[in-house]
């Protein structure tokens, strides 16, 4: 067997080393269109093939366990929400579990409702940039577009509620910063409608069933199951491996179990299981299966007495000495908040388990052997936001 | 060029006792700097064109603040591109790096010669015409590889071998592509290739041999596409992964040149496509072919050359991109073997006395399916349009 791969047909002498090309060392990123924020990855390239990858973080490093560990626990929400920028809610809501669960608060349901619609919502608009972005890296402009526009309106929902479109601050330890305004129900309804009948079936079309797009990725960055579990992939990567694994069913909280919803899972219908298009598959549908609760819990919501969202909400977070771990399922895969309390008024420690890093982890392990294009399509694949990965 | 030449004397009469070849080289200047005028405001319209069709087709409205619906934005671009600064990275290779935008430039803009717009309305009726284009554009691959290599740069590095690699094996179904209707009509020279179609619409190239022709249509116009680098070919300058490709280095007015350079070339591919296909200069109808005593050729021929030129935008805004191994496979598998299939097929039913003109058939069915088709496309789009404004006009309410 030489270097080049090949193995030489008997009898041959010649010397298929002396045909060996040089490898080169590519740097891509930190500033790079399709590193998805500040990534940098070192290619060892053979042409276009790509010997062996190495990926760099902590561009993005802004300290959020050291900050977490100076400010109250009010104080560390605005913190969280700058992890995975594009779901904020999903991280405010992970650290206000873990506080709750330390601090022994139970809040309302209608709180945990409120909960689980701007968290659901929150969802759609995250999968919305991660399969527009992903059909960027593979080269269709337009589905991108299409997305963020849809994106839009679910921000403007956002910024009804309670002020911000990007950086929330909208979870509070026991509570929420505000009631949702009135008619919010009316109008999640229109924009779900409009998901369901005409931006869904778009998407599909436009992205998922492209033959291109299918050629593309229905055999590359092939994850199997074993591989998935043994570099600790959560969420939707873990589940375009064939693994029906989702905190919101295995250990629900906010009274996820009250809903009705499926899990779905990557079949490989094009190809082998795990591969780039099966997790971005899994994607897709968990947008219409997050559409699903949050009609149900909209319904839920109006036959709901109302109560104060404030009413739980603690004057001041003082937990008892302890320490706690809290999982949720964010947009990403499974967010864990490791938080330790010395009984004062700021956490000891706070430490995330964060679904991108995981991700990330098992990078380069799969993109030996790939063409740079599809090392492209693998960190897209992923879902990966640089901010959640560096803190 | 003949034109010119007659119009100089008929203008200038003392002309005549010049010598002979002080007015052929005062002919060709004119007729190059009218060319060269079209092929240098050219671009501005598609860019517009372009970025107003990505605008509709992306739920936007594109540029609007230049000007009357933005009518004058890649002006303004193209005056910033042209006052920008010029930027010499360390290390380039100086003079391939200031020459290969000209070169590249000049591989668009040489077939101008031999487009002909009407029936005398053509720089120079080369007997070679088809050898020539296919001959003259392949030295923008030169400056394309130039631009690769000489910026120093990885990823204009790996753009620029891309671009030589693709562009060298797509030449090659697009040549035998281009012999089917050389041998059809008999002649390397694109004014026969056109008088040959005249008579209408079920004369053209197109409708003959009927299943057969347009295949070898949209194959010469899949690697038409594949050589002037765009969607879903567009790997040497693919923006997710290769940032800029060949260019990445380039800015001001040098970045303007190859943009230049890439549009021309699409209109290049356009217009040849429909002098070979579609009847050039000729009108659908014969009675079309002149309003009075306007003769309208020039007009024919933008229209069915911009019609292409949609086409190629549509695509870009549609699809994905294909990979460096896809995009062989599609040059090598499926593109040389129908070439092949085609120029062996079609020289062999000439060869053969009842199909030498084309299949009995062809009168009746090839040009109706393809008007079928084509008002069938433009109604979904004016549905679309409609639609579009009907949502906009409920979100605005």
């Amino acid at each position: 067997m030489s270097s080049t791969g090949f193995a030489p047909p008997p009898g041959d002498t010649w010397d298929y080393d002396a045909l060996d090309t040089d490898e080169m060392i590519l740097q891509m990123g930190p500033q790079h269109p399709a590193t998805h924020g500040v990534l940098r990855v070192e290619l060892r390239t053979d042409g276009e093939v790509v010997r062996a990858a190495r990926p760099h973080i902590g561009y993005l490093h802004r300290c959020f366990e050291k900050h977490a560990e100076n400010v109250d626990y009010p104080g560390v929400m605005p913190y969280a929400d700058r992890m995975d920028y594009v779901a904020s809610m999903g991280n405010t809501l992970g650290f206000a579990l873990a506080v709750e669960k330390l601090a022994g608060i139970e809040t309302s349901p209608y709180v945990n409702t409120i909960r689980v619609i701007v968290a659901e919502l929150q969802r759609i608009a995250s999968h919305c940039v991660a399969i527009g972005t992903y059909a960027m890296d593979i080269g269709a402009f337009t589905p991108f577009l299409h997305l963020l526009r849809d994106r839009e309106k679910i921000l403007d929902l956002f910024e009804w509620t309670c002020g911000a479109r990007l950086l929330y601050n909208y979870n509070w330890v026991g509570g929420m910063s505000h009631d949702l305004p009135d008619g919010f129900a009316r109008a999640t309804r229109d924009l779900l409608r409009e998901f369901d009948a005409v931006t869904y079936p778009e998407l599909v079309d436009l992205i998922i069933t492209n033959k291109i797009f299918i050629k593309r990725l229905a055999d590359v960055g092939v994850c199997s199951t074993e591989l998935a579990i043994s570099y600790d992939l959560t969420g939707p990567n873990l589940r375009g491996s064939g693994l029906a694994r989702d905190l919101r069913k295995d250990a629900p909280y906010c009274g996820y179990e009250n809903y009705d919803f499926e899990i779905p899972v990557g079949d490989g219908r094009f190809g082998p299981l795990g591969s780039c298009l099966d997790r971005t598959w899994v994607r897709v549908v968990e947008m219409q299966e997050s559409s699903k609760i949050i009609h149900q819990a909209l319904n839920r919501l109006e036959k709901m007495e109302k109560t104060d969202v404030h009413e739980t909400v603690p004057r001041r977070v003082k937990p008892p000495k302890g320490e706690v771990y809290c999982r949720s399922e964010a947009p990403r895969g499974q967010l864990g908040y490791y938080v330790v309390s010395d009984g004062g008024v700021n956490p000891y420690r706070v430490k995330v388990k964060s679904p991108c890093f995981t991700a990330l982890s098992v990078f380069h392990h799969m993109a030996k052997g790939m063409m740079i294009a599809d090392v492209v399509a693998l960190i897209g694949s992923f879902d990966i936001v640089l901010g959640e990965i560096d803190r | 060029m003949d034109i010119t030449y007659d119009m100089l004397l008929g203008l200038v009469p003392p002309l005549a006792d010049a010598p002979h070849w002080l007015l052929i080289l005062i002919a060709a200047a004119l007729t190059g700097v009218i060319c060269f005028t079209f092929a240098g405001i050219g671009p501005i319209v598609y860019v517009y064109g372009e970025r107003k069709i990505a605008g509709f087709m992306q739920d936007r409205l594109g540029p609007m603040r230049v000007g009357k619906w933005g009518l004058l934005q890649t002006i303004a671009d193209a005056v910033k591109l042209m006052f920008k600064e010029a930027i010499f990275p360390k290390n380039v290779d100086r003079k391939l790096f200031l020459l290969a935008p000209f070169m590249v430039n000049i591989g668009a803009f040489l077939p101008f010669v031999v487009l002909p717009w009407g029936g005398r309305l053509q720089p120079a009726d080369l007997n070679i015409g088809v050898f020539y284009i296919a001959a003259i554009a392949s030295i923008s691959t030169i400056g394309l590889i130039m631009a690769g290599w000489a910026s120093n740069n990885k990823y204009a590095l790996f753009g620029g071998m891309r671009a030589a690699a693709q562009i060298i094996s797509y030449e090659i179904p697009a040549l035998m592509l281009l012999l089917v209707p050389v041998m059809i009509v008999g002649s390397l020279s694109l004014q026969d290739i056109v008088t040959y179609q005249a008579g209408g619409l079920q004369n053209w190239l197109l409708f003959r041999y009927f299943p057969l022709m347009p295949i070898a249509f949209v194959a010469f116009f899949v690697a038409g596409l594949a050589e002037c680098n765009r969607t879903p070919f567009d790997i040497p300058e693919a923006e997710s992964e290769l940032v800029a490709g060949f260019h990445t280095e380039y800015s001001g007015f040098f970045f303007a040149m190859f943009m230049m350079a890439e549009y021309t070339e699409m209109f290049v591919i356009s217009a040849v496509s429909s002098v070979l296909f579609l009847g050039g200069y000729l009108a659908p109808h014969p009675a079309l072919q002149t309003l009075g005593p306007v003769p309208l050729g020039w007009f024919w021929l933008i229209v069915k050359a911009w019609s292409l030129l949609f086409v190629m935008m549509w695509l870009r805004w549609t699809l994905p991109r294909l990979r460096v191994d896809q995009l062989m496979y599609v040059a090598w598998k499926v593109l040389v073997p129908i070439a092949f299939t085609l120029v062996i097929v079609v020289g062999g039913l000439i060869l053969w006395p009842a199909t030498a003109n084309g299949f009995p058939w062809d009168r009746w069915v090839g040009w109706p399916l393809t008007l079928g088709v084509m008002s069938f496309l433009i109604m979904v789009m004016i549905r679309a349009l409609r639609w579009n404004r009907q949502r906009a006009g409920e979100l605005a309410a």
